[in-house]
């Protein structure tokens, strides 16, 4: 048994939760709760030991001192981190708070992830580090990045669950905004599940997956007919959530969660992935960069998009602190800032690059 | 800020708008989108890059005239345009106004040490909690100081007009927090202003055994370093048995006034300095020449080890024997097809070896192919020929930069996780415990606020309220 085997089944099991936390929010079976607590927790230790079996097995490989054989090198395993780092905020919260009805909300965006790994053909191969990553730095820097990730998609959740309970027009904004932004995820869940059933995905990078796989059987179909069925059907999902979305709201109002609360848990959520993304995402990044390259900011695709970022949640902080936002507002901004996020990660290293480049690699 | 429309000169218009937030609003969003469109169009290459990049977008024939466009913009170098900079200076800008408009009010907070509170004060204060003991109010105080400390309080007894009232807080200075984080940008923006003014960023090739008294900028220009620098020696170490690069090394050394001052060892990510230049190595490259030299190191059977420097074509003796060598054939990166041909499957030194003919009295005796990578090729019929190097051949990449700013930006960075970290984790906390005597007993009342944290906050209180009535 390796590493994959266990991460394996904390796949398997996270998705399990997932859609255990979603029945737990809709029947309110207490009996439910439990399993999907139980199996989020086994599915946790089963991905610490794969990830200190990998921790391991790097070493054995790489041989240049247990630090530099974190395995946080590449885009697999630095998303499995992320999903990581997520399940425990997660816990630490259902622990905290004593409800579980965040599951439903928190567990899906592991789901995603977990599923655009396995789809996404992500080598999962371990490769020892080329020089420019052989520095103690970059271990401070990948892991406070996505310890910030993580708790910026929590932010992101609980805001969404705000405008969910508190938007109460349906021709308002804040309910368009939300009921949108899940149809957006349900229908990107959906149609990686189509590129994983109808084509045979081979390919050697993620960003010849992004170029060539992803939304293929759907969206970016080369038929003009798939396409349109794909975006009548996009329309269709987003009229269900924008008609039925009231009920989500009563449901999520029967488990005692006030708008007080998430409000709250938002903003904590962003007050400690904010200082964490500033150190270890921004300024060791730099140090990094500068011990490299001797250019600690060189204004890349990259750099650029962290310091959106960071304004979008510096922007976040000072409408709240200063102007006295609070409301659906300071919730849409915490979504956007998690938006942001995910391009700052995913967009520059799949779309960005793959717009400069010019076929010379494919 | 002044509230008095009327007496507003330009000097006050401008100042407001240069301290409000809106304005810091405004230019973080205009520096986002704007960066945002930095991100796509990419940043100082040739145009054509980019002309094909908005062929993409925008079609075949509008791409030249938005290219134009976005040049003439400073789009294509937006990030050392002089409007980008001016968003940053504007941002700098408001960043000191705001700070220095709202410091004075803040400042006299954290100067001011907590204050009895006056009765409608004390009421005005919502969380409140009530505890009664017995014994007269000189029993109490004492242990009303006991349980603050054991909470990690001072506390101090004020009695003023025959009210008595306890007094505690703790990081009043923790107030200050959102400006350190504001002087952090300030100080990081700085240095990199310094690093412009006073630095360079250049690079420099060096081949093996040559020497350099400049680096070039990006668009050719020399900058003398003030002393000469000479590649020793460059080498990729790669994994076994694979083509990826394990490490990149230099042999670097610094000669001044003729003498050689420092030699160092620079790998990525252990660069050298001297003199406040420093030198990273950043790329490489391989460019054959006749001029190079083949080293081995022969040892014949029975016989002492050798070191041979030839080269290409040139015959070289095996001392102690009557054989001789000559160098007949090189690849930088010898491969083997499916079909047994030798072949070359790179342009750079991925695997090098050489093809040495060796003679016995002048006549063709053997001959063979020795790679560097693999110790096994090194045996032959007369001893062990161990190919060492092609040494040369290959010139080191380095990125020359001199910035006197940089350590302003590393000052900057940790003055802003101080900072950071007292803004979002510490607080202002303020305990007031008023204490008044009743029949037989004693009766505190406990105010308290704290400007965030607030749920961390309630659990010392709980805490207080236990150690006061005994229950720990």
């Amino acid at each position: 048994m390796d590493s994959s085997f266990f991460f394996g089944v904390a796949t398997i099991v996270y998705i399990l939760a997932m859609v255990a936390y979603i029945s737990y929010l809709a029947f309110k079976n207490s009996a439910i709760g439990v399993i999907a607590t139980t199996a989020t927790v086994v599915g946790f230790v089963s991905q610490t030991i794969a990830f200190g079996m990998r921790w391991k097995e790097f070493y054995e490989i790489g041989r240049m001192g247990i630090l530099r054989a974190i395995p946080l090198t590449n885009l697999y395993e630095s998303l499995v981190f992320f999903v990581w780092c997520l399940i425990l905020g997660y816990l630490v919260i259902e622990w905290k708070y004593r409800t579980r009805s965040f599951g439903a909300f928190i567990t899906p965006i592991a789901g995603i992830t977990l599923a655009f790994i396995s789809i996404a053909g992500v080598s999962t191969e371990i490769q020892p580090l080329v020089p420019a990553l052989q520095s103690n730095w970059l271990l401070a820097h990948v892991t406070m990045s996505f310890i910030s990730y993580a708790a910026f998609a929590i932010s992101c959740a609980t805001a969404l669950m705000y405008l969910a309970v508190t938007a109460d027009k349906r021709n308002g904004f804040p309910y368009i905004f939300w009921t949108v932004t899940l149809a957006i995820f349900i229908a990107s869940f959906i149609a990686m599940g189509f590129d994983f059933v109808t084509l045979k995905v081979s390919a050697k990078s993620p960003q010849a997956f992004i170029q060539n796989y992803l939304f293929k059987a759907t969206f970016r179909s080369g038929s003009g007919f798939i396409v349109g069925a794909s975006s009548i059907a996009f329309m269709a999902i987003a009229f269900v959530a924008w008609r039925y979305g009231f009920h989500l709201r009563k449901i999520i109002t029967t488990f005692s969660l006030t708008p007080d609360m998430l409000d709250d848990l938002t903003y904590k959520a962003i007050a400690v992935g904010f200082p964490v993304f500033t150190l270890g995402g921004l300024i060791f990044g730099a140090i990094w960069a500068d011990q490299a390259w001797g250019k600690y900011w060189s204004w890349d695709p990259k750099e650029t998009w962290s310091l959106i970022t960071w304004f979008v949640y510096a922007f976040y902080l000072h409408a709240r602190h200063i102007r006295g936002w609070r409301g659906s507002k300071i919730a849409v901004l915490a979504v956007i800032g998690f938006a942001s996020t995910i391009f700052t990660y995913l967009g520059v290293n799949l779309l960005l690059s793959g717009l400069h480049s010019y076929g010379s690699m494919q | 800020m002044n509230k008095n429309k009327e007496a507003q000169g330009p000097v006050d218009n401008v100042w407001n708008v240069f301290s409000s937030v809106t304005l810091a609003v405004v230019v973080f969003t205009i520096i986002s989108l704007t960066s945002i469109v930095g991100t796509i169009i990419e940043q100082q290459v040739e145009p054509e890059r980019n002309i094909k990049l908005l062929a993409k977008l925008f079609g075949d024939a509008a791409a030249p005239g938005i290219y134009r466009l976005l040049d003439l913009t400073g789009f294509t170098d937006m990030f050392s345009s002089w409007w980008f900079m001016g968003l940053l200076f504007i941002f700098a800008a408001n960043l000191i106004i705001c700070s220095i408009d709202r410091l004075p009010k803040i400042w006299k907070i954290v100067k001011t040490p907590i204050s009895t509170l006056g009765e409608d004060q004390f009421k005005a204060i919502t969380s409140r909690q009530e505890v009664v003991l017995k014994g007269n109010a000189e029993k109490t105080e004492p242990r009303v100081i006991e349980a603050l400390k054991k909470i990690g309080y001072q506390g101090e007894i004020r009695k003023e007009g025959g009210t008595t009232q306890i007094c505690a807080e703790k990081g009043r200075y923790s107030r200050l927090g959102v400006y350190v984080t504001h002087l952090s940008i300030l100080l990081i923006l700085l240095g990199a202003v310094i690093g412009m003014k006073f630095g360079f960023n250049g690079s420099l090739n060096l081949m093996e055994g040559t020497t350099s008294a400049v680096a070039y900028k990006g668009n050719g220009q020399k900058i003398p370093l003030g002393f000469e620098i000479r590649c020793d020696d460059f080498d990729v170490g790669f994994y076994p048995d694979s083509d990826r690069p394990k490490e990149y090394k230099s042999w670097l050394t610094v000669i001044e006034g003729g003498r050689e001052v420092l030699k160092k060892e620079i790998e990525v990510n252990s660069p050298l300095t001297y003199k406040g230049i420093t030198f990273y190595q950043s790329s490489f490259g391989f460019e054959p020449n006749r001029n190079a030299i083949f080293k081995f190191a022969i040892t014949p059977a029975g016989g002492k080890a050798q070191d041979i420097a030839v080269k290409f074509g040139e015959s070289f003796a095996v001392q102690g024997t009557n054989i001789t060598g000559e160098v007949s054939d090189f690849s930088p990166a010898l491969g083997v097809d499916p079909s047994g041909n030798l072949f070359t499957y790179a342009e750079s030194m991925n695997n090098p070896a050489v093809f040495v003919q060796f003679y016995e009295a002048g006549k063709p005796k053997f001959k063979q192919w020795f790679l560097k990578r693999y110790p096994e090729t090194w045996k032959t019929q007369m001893g062990t020929v161990e190919f060492k190097d092609l040494w040369g051949v290959q010139y080191t990449g380095l990125q020359v930069r001199k910035d006197p700013g940089v350590w302003i930006v590393y000052l900057g960075c940790i003055v802003m996780a101080c900072g950071l970290y007292t803004a979002f984790f510490m607080s202002h906390a303020r305990i007031w415990i008023s204490i008044r005597e009743e029949k037989n007993s004693t009766k505190m009342t406990i105010a308290s606020s704290i400007n965030k944290n607030r749920i961390a906050f309630s659990r010392t209180l709980d805490r207080l309220v236990k150690e006061l009535q005994g229950k720990s």
